[in-house]
C-alpha cells in the first residue's frame, strides 16, 4: 500500500460490508443484517460464541460461499488471502513449493524463501508437510499467505488447534508480520485474551449482528476483558 | 609421564516402552523375490521327485533348455520384442486415453455426462467379446491388437483415476480458490497429485489386463509373439515350449506390477501409510 494510514481519518475502509444475510436451510438466518468496516491495515478481531456465525462471515469475505442464500454488499480489496485453521498445505507439495503455490513472477522461489526465514522456517524448505509439527505447519501457512504480499489477512481461528505455549509463540510472530506487512486483518477466535492481546479492536458477533465494536488502545485489559466476556455471556 | 586414558565407554542405555506394531511392521530386504523362489522351489522338487510328471507340468530344467532351443532356433527375443511392443503401445494408448477422460469426467461435470456412462456400459462388456467386431473393423493385423489392449487398460485406468481424483479433500480446492490460481494450475498441484494414488492403482490392474489381451489377441493370426510361439507349440504338441511362453508371461506380469509399485513408493513419498 502506498499511502500509511495510520491516525488517519477520512480513509477509504478496506474491508466495507452493508446489511449483510447470510442463511442456511437448516439452521435458518445465520447473519442478519450485519454492517461492518475496517481500515487499511487495521487489525480487528471477532469474537462470538460458537455457531454465531463468525466462519459464515469470514467466507463470505474470502468469497467462498456461492453456494450459500443471502443477500447484502461486500467490498474488499483486490488481494485477500485466507489462513485456515487447518494449515491446508497440500501433503503432496514440499514446503517451499506450497508457499510459493501459483506465486507468479521471478523470484517467486527467492520471495517464498524469505517467507519461510521470516516464520522461521528456514532450513525446511524441502520437508514434506507431514514432518512438520502442528505449528510448525501453521507457521508455513502463515508464510504462504504473507508472501501474497494481502492487503487483507483472513483468518479463521488459525491457532485453534495449537497448545498454549506454541500460541503464544504465534501470536508474537503474527504481530510482527503485521506490522511488517500491514495487511487489514480480520481473525476469528474464541479466546477473548488472544483477540485483546492481537487488535486494535474486538467486535463480538451475536444472533448475526455486531452486538458490541470496541478499540483495544486505551483501555486496560482487564477491563476489557470482563467487558466482552460478559459481552459473550449475555443472550 | 603421559597417561593413556582409556576412553571412557559410553554405554548409552536405550530402554524405551514400545507398542506392539498392529502394522505390516518393517520392509523385509529382498521380499520382492522370496514368494516367486519359493514357488520355484516347491516345481522344482515336485519334477525331481517325481510327483509332477513331465506330462502335466514339464520340470524346470526342460523348460530352460527348450527356452535355450527357442532363443538359439526360433528367435524367442524377437518373439518377446515383438509381444512387448504390442502390449507396450496398447498400454500405452490405454493409459493415456484412461487418464484423460478420467480428469476430463472428473473435473467437468459436463464431460462426466458424456463419458462416464459410456464407460461403464463398456466395463460390462466384456472386451475379448469385441474381437470379432474389431476384426471386421481393423483386419486381423496389428491394429486390431493394439485397439484390444488398449481398451482393455483403459477401463481401469479409467475408473480408479476417476474415483482417485474425486476422492481429493475438497478443502484443498477451496485453498486452491483462495490463491487465485489458474484451472492449469490447478490441475498441475491439486488434481494430478492427489488422484496419483488411485492412478497407480489402476496401473497395476492395467497392466495385468494388458498382458491378459496380448495373450488373447496373439493367438489370432500373429506372425510374431509369445501367444504366436504358444499357438504352435499347441500344434505340434511341444509342452515345454508352451511352460516357456507361459513362464515369460509370468515374468511380463511380474516385473510389470513390481516396476509400478517401485514407482509408486517414489512417487508418493509423501504420504505415510502402513505400506513404508
Ligand atoms: N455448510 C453449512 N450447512 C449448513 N449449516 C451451516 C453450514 N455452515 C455453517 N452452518 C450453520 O451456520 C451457523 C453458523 O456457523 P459458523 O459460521 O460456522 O459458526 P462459528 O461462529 O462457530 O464459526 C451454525 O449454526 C452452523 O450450524
Ligand atoms: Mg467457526
Amino acid at each position: 500500500m502506498a499511502t500509511d494510514t495510520r491516525g488517519l481519518t477520512a480513509t477509504e475502509p478496506a474491508v466495507r460490508v452493508r446489511d449483510l444475510h447470510r442463511s442456511f436451510s437448516e439452521s435458518g438466518g445465520v447473519l442478519n443484517g450485519l454492517d461492518l468496516d475496517i481500515a487499511p491495515g487495521e487489525f480487528v478481531a471477532l469474537i462470538g460464541r460458537s455457531g454465531t456465525g463468525k466462519s459464515t462471515l469470514l467466507r463470505a469475505l474470502a468469497g467462498l460461499d456461492r453456494d450459500v442464500a443471502g443477500h447484502g454488499e461486500i467490498e474488499v480489496p483486490a488481494s485477500v488471502s485466507v489462513v485456515f485453521q487447518d494449515s491446508r498445505l497440500l501433503p503432496w507439495r514440499r514446503v517451499l513449493d506450497n508457499v510459493v503455490l501459483g506465486l507468479r513472477g521471478a523470484g517467486a522461489e527467492e520471495r517464498g524463501r524469505q517467507a519461510l526465514a521470516e516464520v522461521g522456517l528456514e532450513g525446511r524448505e524441502r520437508s514434506w508437510p507431514f514432518q512438520l509439527s502442528g505449528g510448525e505447519q501453521q507457521r508455513a501457512s502463515l508464510a504462504r499467505s504473507l508472501v501474497r504480499e494481502p492487503q487483507l489477512l483472513l483468518a479463521d481461528e488459525p491457532f485453534g488447534a495449537l497448545d498454549a505455549l506454541t500460541r503464544l509463540r504465534m501470536h508474537a510472530l503474527l504481530r510482527k508480520l503485521c506490522e511488517a506487512h500491514r495487511p487489514a486483518v480480520l481473525l476469528v477466535t474464541h479466546d477473548v485474551d488472544e483477540a485483546i492481546a492481537l487488535s486494535d479492536r474486538v467486535i463480538v458477533l451475536d444472533a448475526g449482528v455486531v452486538r458490541a465494536d470496541v478499540r483495544v488502545a486505551g483501555r486496560s485489559p482487564v477491563e476489557l476483558r470482563s467487558f466482552l466476556l460478559e459481552e459473550l455471556e449475555i443472550r | 609421564m603421559t597417561v593413556t586414558e582409556a576412553r571412557p565407554r559410553t554405554v548409552t542405555a536405550d530402554v524405551r516402552v514400545v507398542r506392539r506394531r498392529l502394522g505390516p511392521g518393517r520392509r523385509i530386504p529382498y521380499a520382492f523375490w522370496i514368494g516367486p523362489l519359493l514357488l520355484l522351489a516347491v516345481w522344482s522338487a515336485g519334477s525331481a521327485t517325481g510327483l509332477i510328471s513331465p506330462a502335466i507340468l514339464t520340470a524346470p530344467w526342460d523348460v530352460v533348455v527348450a527356452f535355450g532351443e527357442q532363443w538359439t532356433d526360433h528367435d524367442l527375443l524377437g518373439n518377446i520384442l515383438s509381444s512387448l511392443q504390442r502390449a507396450a503401445l496398447g498400454l500405452g494408448f490405454g493409459v493415456a486415453a484412461g487418464g484423460v477422460l478420467a480428469v476430463i469426467s472428473g473435473l467437468s461435470r459436463f464431460g462426466e455426462s458424456l463419458i462416464d456412462g459410456p464407460i461403464q456400459i463398456k466395463r460390462s462388456v466384456p472386451t475379448l467379446a469385441l474381437i470379432p467386431l474389431f476384426i471386421a473393423w481393423f483386419g486381423i493385423g496389428q491394429e486390431m491388437k493394439i485397439v484390444t489392449i488398449a481398451l482393455i487398460s483403459l477401463v481401469p485406468i479409467y475408473v480408479h483415476t476417476h474415483n482417485g481424483l474425486r476422492g481429493i479433500d475438497g478443502k484443498y480446492a477451496e485453498l486452491a480458490e483462495t490463491l487465485d490460481i489458474g484451472r492449469g494450475e490447478f490441475v498441475r498441484h491439486v488434481v494430478l497429485p492427489g488422484a496419483l494414488p488411485g492412478f497407480l492403482l489402476g496401473m497395476r490392474f492395467a497392466v495385468t489386463s494388458s498382458l491378459l489381451g496380448l495373450v488373447v489377441v496373439e493367438q489370432y493370426n500373429a506372425t510374431a509373439g509369445i501367444g504366436h510361439m504358444i499357438t504352435l507349440a499347441e500344434q505340434y504338441g511341444q509342452t515345454d515350449v508352451i511352460v516357456v511362453g507361459l513362464v515369460i508371461y509370468g515374468i511380463f506380469g511380474y516385473c510389470a506390477d513390481s516396476a509400478v509399485r517401485l514407482v509408486g513408493r517414489r512417487v508418493l513419498a509423501w504420504r505415510r501409510t502402513l505400506e513404508d
